[in-house]
C-alpha cells in the first residue's frame, strides 16, 4: 500500500513524462517523414535560439562586397550592404519563431477555453461564442491584419503575436467545440456526471486529456499559419521594421530591388528556403503525429 | 415504508429529424431494496431510456421519479446530485465506459476523494484496493496502475462496476452489461452483480435483450417485458418465462433459438400476423402490438390502450401484471390461449 | 463428396510486437449441401479461418502453411494458388461470403438494385434483364418485396432486411458454398428467428453448403449438421451436432455449453469458464486450454495433444483426458429428456 503500489516508485513503469517521451520518439522513429520533420524542427529551433549565442551579429556594411555569390567566407553570399547572409539567417529565426509560437499558444488557449465553455454550457452562450467565431472566420484575415497593424503599430513580437492570435483562434474553435460535444456524449463522461465529479474534473481530467493529440496538431498548424501571416505583413512593410528576421530580409530584398541583380539569387532564396523548410518540417511532423495519435493504429 | 425507487407513469419523448417519438410511454415500476429486476425487450422498446430515467440521467417528459418517496426532479440541485449518485449506471460497452487516458487507480480514486469516502494517500489506495477485491480483480496491486487498454473486456466491466460501487449506490442499473463480453465469462459477471444485491442490499436492474440471461439473473426476482415504449408484462421470472401472459412475451419466448438442438428444433412457434415492427413515429392506435398479434380482436385491441393490470385467475388475482385485453378478459395467460409453453 | 477441404491451415498476423499465431493447423472438410458451424469466442481464430476461405484476409495476415481445396464438377483447385481474376470468379460463383448485416457491408450511395447490377456485371451477367429477373426471384425467396427493396438505399432498410438482402445477393451466382459470419448477431429475437427459418428453407431448396461462424451456440443448435469448436487458433473438437451438444468430449466445449443459460427446461448448473484465453503471441508448450481446464493433469503441459477420434469415428477431440471428460459429462440428452436415437 505504499507509493510503489501506485506505480510511483522506481520498480513500476507508470508512464511518466520521461517514459512518455521515450515512447514518443520510438514511435516517431518508425515513421521516416515524421522523423525528418522532427529533426528539422529541432534544427531550426537550435539555429534560431542557440545559434545567436555562438555567432556574433555582423552589422557592418561593406559596399565592396555587395551580392557576392556563395563562397567559403560567405556560404550563402552577401546582401545589398555586403553583410553575410548566413549570419542573418542565423539571427533572423528567433523573432519569427517566437511570434509563431506565442501566437499559436494564445490562439489555442482562447479556442480551447471558449470551445469547451460553449460546448459544455450550450444554449445561448454557445450561440454567441459560435457567432463571434464565425464573424472572425469569415472576414478576410489579411485585410483585417493590415488594418489592425496599421492602427496598433505593434512593435514587440508579443503584441504581434496577440494580434495574430486574435484572428487565428476562430479557426480552431469549431473543431474544439465539436470534440467537446462528442466527448460529452461518451459513456465515461456520463459516468463522471453520474458520480457527481464536478464540471472542472469533467473538463480537465476526463475530456482535455483525450483531446491532447488534437490540440497539439492544431497548435503546430497554427504556428505555420502565424509564420505565413507574420512574413506577409512584414514583407508588405505594415509593421515597424527593426531587428533581424527572415521576413525583414525579404522586405529589404524587395525594397532594395535585389530582384533585379542576377547575383542576388542566394540572398533572396535563403530566407525563403529557411521559412519553407521550417514549415515543411512542421507539416511533416504533424502528418506523423496524426498517425501516432490515431488510436486505431496505436497498439500495446 | 415507501419503495426505494419508483417510476410513476413516466414518459419520455425525443425530437428526431422526422418528428417526435415517445421512447417511453407511461411506464410505472417500483423497485424495493435489494431486489433484482430485469427489463427485456427488442431494440427500440425503450428499455435503455427507462434505465437512464431510473439513473436520473434523463428528465421525464411527464410522470414522476421518486427516490425514497421524494420526487427527485422536484427537489433542488443538491437532492438531484445525491439521487444520481445513489443510482449508478453500468454501461454496455466496457471499451467506451472507461476513460482511456486514466489508470484504474485514477478512475476509482476520483469519486472516493470527491465525496470524502477516502483521504488522500494511503487511505485512498487501500479503499481502491478494497473495491477491486470486491469485484474480483485480485491481486489488486496488479490492476491499479493499468490503463483500460491493458485489460480484457471482462476486467474492464469489473472496473466499471467497482467505479459504480465507489459512491456506495443503492441501485445499480446495468444496461446490457454482459452482452459485449465473451460468452464464457458472462455468468461470473452476472453472479458478481447478484452478489452485490445479496451482500450489500443494492438493488440491481439488468437491462437486456437476452431472455436467457434475464431468466438466469432474475431467477429470484422479477422480469418486465417492454414493447414500443410500454411495459406489456411484469412478473416473477419463472412464471413469466414458463407461462408468458402477454402474446408478445409468448412470441418472444417461442422464437428464441436455444443452445440445445432437440429443444430448439422442436419448439412450437407463435405465428405473428406481421413481421414488421411499427415505427415509433407512427404507432398503431390501441395496443401497439395488435397489428402483429395473433390474438388481436378488431374493435377491442385497436381502440383502447390496455392497462398493465394483475392477471385475474380462477383463484383470484395472479402474481403478474399484463397489459393485454384478451388475456385479461379470458383470465388466462396468452401462452395458454396460443397453445404454446 | 467434399466441396471444401481445409488442410493444416496456419495463419499469422504480423504486428509490431511480432507475429500473432491466429490459426494453427486447422483441418476440416465440408461435404456438398452440408451445414457446419464453427464456434468459439473472440480470438479463437474462427473469423480468420472463415475469411481466408475466400481470401479476403487483411494485409497483415499471412498464410504460413496448409491448403484450401475446393472441388467442383470433379476438378479440385487450391484456393491459395488462384490469381486475382480467378479469385474474383471463385468468390461469387463458387463460394460466397455473407458478412454481418452492418451498413458497412453495402455501398451507401447506390441503391440495392445497383448493387445487384454491379455484382452481376462483374461476373459476366451482361444483360440487365437477366440480373433484374434473378434479383427479383432471389428477393422473393427471402420474403422481400423486390420492387420496394431494389429502389431503396441501404440505410432505408432495417437490420433484418439488410441481412436478407445480403443473403439474396450471395445467391446471385448460385455458389456451392455460403459462408456466414455471425448472421444473427445484433438482430432482434423475432428477426433472428425469421433469418434462421429462411436459411433452413433456402438450404432445402437450393442445396448449397453452409459454413457459419458464431459465438452463439443456439444458432448452431438450430442449423448445424456438424460443429467445429475452436480455441486459441486451433480446432479442439469436431463432431456431429448432437454429439457436441449432448456428448462433448473436450473440456472447452463442455465449458462453453455450461456458460449459456437456457430459456426452456431446467435452468441447470450454469457457470463461467475461469481464467482467460492465452496470448497468441507467446504460446506455451502443451495444451492451450490447460490453465483453465478442470480436467487438467500434469501431462497436459508436455505437448499439444493431437486431434484424436473419440466415441465414434466422426467425433474428434484434442484432449488426452477425453475419457475422464466422458465419464464426468456422460450423455446430457438423457438429463434434459431430449434423447434422440441415432
Amino acid at each position: 500500500m505504499s507509493s510503489v503500489a501506485l506505480g510511483l516508485g522506481p520498480g513500476r513503469s507508470l508512464p511518466g513524462p520521461l517514459a512518455g517521451a521515450v515512447r514518443f520518439l520510438r514511435s516517431l522513429a518508425s515513421r521516416p517523414v515524421g522523423l525528418v520533420g522532427f529533426v528539422g524542427v529541432v534544427f531550426f529551433v537550435l539555429l534560431a535560439f542557440v545559434g545567436p549565442l555562438l555567432v556574433p551579429l555582423q552589422e557592418t556594411s561593406d559596399v565592396t562586397a555587395v551580392y557576392l555569390t556563395p563562397s567559403t567566407a560567405h556560404p550563402l553570399g552577401t546582401d545589398f550592404r555586403g553583410r553575410d547572409v548566413l549570419n542573418q539567417i542565423v539571427w533572423g529565426g528567433r523573432d519569427i519563431l517566437a511570434v509563431a509560437f506565442l501566437a499559436a499558444t494564445f490562439s489555442t488557449i482562447i479556442a480551447v477555453a471558449l470551445g469547451a465553455v460553449a460546448a459544455s454550457i450550450g444554449g445561448r452562450v454557445d450561440t454567441i461564442i459560435v457567432g463571434i467565431s464565425d464573424v472572425f472566420l469569415t472576414v478576410p484575415h489579411l485585410i483585417v491584419l493590415i488594418v489592425v497593424a496599421a492602427i496598433l503599430r505593434p512593435t514587440g513580437f508579443i503584441a504581434l503575436a496577440v494580434v495574430l492570435a486574435g484572428l487565428q483562434w476562430s479557426g480552431l474553435l469549431r473543431p474544439v467545440r465539436a470534440q467537446v460535444l462528442s466527448l460529452r456524449e461518451r459513456e465515461y463522461v456520463e459516468a463522471a456526471r453520474s458520480l457527481d465529479l464536478g464540471l472542472f474534473h469533467i473538463i480537465f481530467r476526463e475530456m482535455l486529456p483525450n483531446m491532447r493529440s488534437y490540440i497539439v496538431i492544431h497548435f503546430i498548424l497554427a504556428m505555420t499559419g502565424a509564420i505565413y501571416a507574420v512574413t506577409g505583413i512584414v514583407f508588405l512593410g505594415l509593421v515597424p521594421i527593426s531587428g533581424q528576421s527572415w521576413a525583414i530580409m525579404l522586405y529589404f530584398a524587395q525594397a532594395q530591388g535585389a530582384i533585379f541583380f542576377r547575383d542576388s539569387f542566394w540572398y533572396i532564396l535563403s530566407p525563403i528556403l529557411a521559412i519553407a523548410l521550417f514549415q515543411l518540417s512542421l507539416v511533416s511532423l504533424v502528418s506523423a503525429l496524426e498517425d501516432i495519435f490515431n488510436p486505431r493504429l496505436r497498439n500495446g | 415504508m415507501s419503495a426505494l425507487l419508483e417510476l410513476d407513469r413516466v414518459s419520455r419523448s425525443f425530437a428526431v429529424p422526422a418528428g417526435r417519438i415517445t421512447a417511453v410511454d407511461g411506464v410505472s415500476l417500483v423497485l424495493e431494496r435489494g431486489e433484482s429486476v430485469c427489463l427485456v425487450g427488442e431494440s427500440g422498446c425503450g428499455k435503455t431510456t427507462t434505465g437512464r430515467l431510473l439513473a436520473g440521467l434523463l428528465r421525464p417528459t411527464s410522470g414522476a421519479v421518486r427516490f425514497e418517496g421524494q420526487d427527485v426532479w422536484g427537489s433542488s440541485g443538491a437532492g438531484l446530485a445525491l439521487f444520481r449518485r445513489s443510482v449508478q449506471l453500468v454501461h454496455q460497452d466496457p471499451y467506451a465506459s472507461l476513460n482511456p487516458t486514466r489508470t484504474v487507480f485514477q478512475t476509482l480514486s476520483a469519486p472516493l476523494l470527491r465525496h470524502h469516502k477516502a483521504k488522500r494517500g494511503r487511505d485512498v489506495v487501500s479503499k481502491a484496493t478494497t473495491l477491486l477485491e470486491r469485484v474480483g480483480l485480485t491481486p489488486a496491486d496488479d490492476f491499479l496502475a493499468k490503463y483500460p487498454h491493458q485489460l480484457s473486456g471482462g476486467q474492464r466491466q469489473r472496473v466499471a462496476i467497482a467505479r459504480a460501487l465507489s459512491v456506495e449506490p443503492r441501485v445499480i442499473v446495468a444496461d446490457e452489461a454482459v452482452s459485449m463480453v465473451d460468452v464464457s465469462i458472462r455468468i461470473t459477471l452476472l453472479d458478481l452483480l447478484l452478489a452485490l444485491g445479496t451482500e450489500f442490499g443494492v438493488t440491481i436492474v439488468l437491462i437486456t435483450h437476452d431472455l436467457a440471461v434475464a431468466r438466469y439473473f432474475g431467477r429470484a426476482g422479477r422480469v418486465g417485458v417492454m414493447y414500443l415504449g410500454r411495459m406489456v408484462e411484469m412478473g416473477r421470472t419463472e412464471t413469466l418465462v414458463g407461462d408468458p401472459a402477454h402474446p408478445y412475451s409468448a412470441a418472444l419466448i417461442a422464437a428464441i433459438p436455444e443452445a440445445d438442438p432437440t429443444i430448439t428444433r422442436g419448439k412450437e412457434r407463435v405465428a405473428l400476423r406481421s413481421a414488421e415492427v411499427p415505427s415509433l413515429l407512427n404507432l398503431p392506435p390501441g395496443c401497439t402490438f395488435h397489428p402483429r398479434c395473433p390474438l388481436a380482436e378488431p374493435g377491442l385491441c385497436d381502440t383502447a390502450i390496455p392497462a398493465l393490470l394483475p392477471l385475474p385467475t380462477a383463484t383470484g388475482l395472479g402474481s403478474r401484471d399484463v397489459a393485454c385485453h384478451v388475456a385479461q378478459r379470458e383470465r388466462r395467460p396468452a401462452a395458454e390461449l396460443l397453445g404454446v409453453g | 463428396m467434399n466441396v471444401l477441404s481445409v488442410r493444416d491451415l496456419s495463419i499469422d498476423y504480423l504486428t509490431s510486437h511480432g507475429p500473432v499465431h491466429a490459426v494453427r493447423d486447422v483441418s476440416f472438410d465440408i461435404a456438398a449441401g452440408e451445414t457446419v458451424a464453427i464456434i468459439g469466442e473472440s480470438g479463437s481464430g474462427k473469423t480468420t479461418v472463415a475469411i481466408s476461405l475466400v481470401r479476403l484476409s487483411p494485409r497483415s495476415a499471412r498464410i504460413t502453411n496448409g491448403e484450401i481445396l475446393y472441388t467442383n464438377a470433379g476438378t479440385t483447385i487450391d484456393v491459395r494458388s488462384l490469381d486475382e481474376e480467378e479469385l474474383r470468379r471463385y468468390r461469387w460463383n463458387d463460394c460466397a461470403m455473407v458478412f454481418q448485416a452492418a451498413l458497412s457491408a453495402f455501398n451507401p450511395v447506390i441503391t440495392i438494385w445497383e448493387q445487384f447490377l454491379d455484382t452481376g456485371r462483374a461476373h459476366g451477367m451482361r444483360d440487365r434483364h437477366t440480373v433484374r429477373e434473378r434479383a427479383g426471384e432471389l428477393l422473393d425467396l427471402v420474403h422481400l418485396d423486390p420492387r420496394r427493396v431494389l429502389a431503396s438505399y441501404p440505410h432505408e432498410l432495417s437490420g433484418g432486411m439488410r441481412q436478407r438482402v445480403l443473403i439474396a445477393m450471395s445467391l446471385l451466382l448460385q455458389p456451392q458454398v455460403i459462408i456466414l459470419d455471425e448472421p444473427t448477431t445484433a438482430l432482434d429475437i423475432l428477426t433472428q428467428r425469421s433469418i434462421i427459418d429462411l436459411l433452413r428453407t433456402l438450404r432445402e431448396k437450393l442445396g448449397f453448403a453452409m459454413i457459419f461462424i458464431s459465438h452463439d451456440l443456439s444458432i448452431a443448435a438450430e442449423l448445424a449438421d456438424r460443429m467445429i469448436t475452436m480455441y486459441a487458433g486451433t480446432v479442439v473438437e469436431r463432431a456431429p451436432v448432437r454429439d457436441l451438444f449432448y456428448r462433448p468430449r473436450h473440456p472447452y466445449s463442455v465449458g462453453l455449453l455450461r456458460a449459456v443459460p437456457r430459456v426452456s427446461g431446467a435452468l441447470g448448473a450454469v457457470s463461467s469458464i475461469p481464467g482467460q484465453p492465452p496470448d497468441l503471441r507467446r504460446l506455451r508448450p502443451g495444451c492451450t486450454y490447460q490453465p483453465r481446464c478442470p480436467f487438467a493433469v500434469n501431462e497436459c503441459g508436455d505437448r499439444e495433444p493431437d486431434l484424436v477420434p473419440v466415441d465414434t469415428p466422426a467425433h474428434d477431440a484434442r484432449c488426452i483426458r477425453w475419457e475422464a471428460v466422458a465419464k464426468s459429462v456422460g450423455d446430457t440428452s438423457v438429463d434434459t429428456g431430449t434423447a434422440v436415437g441415432g
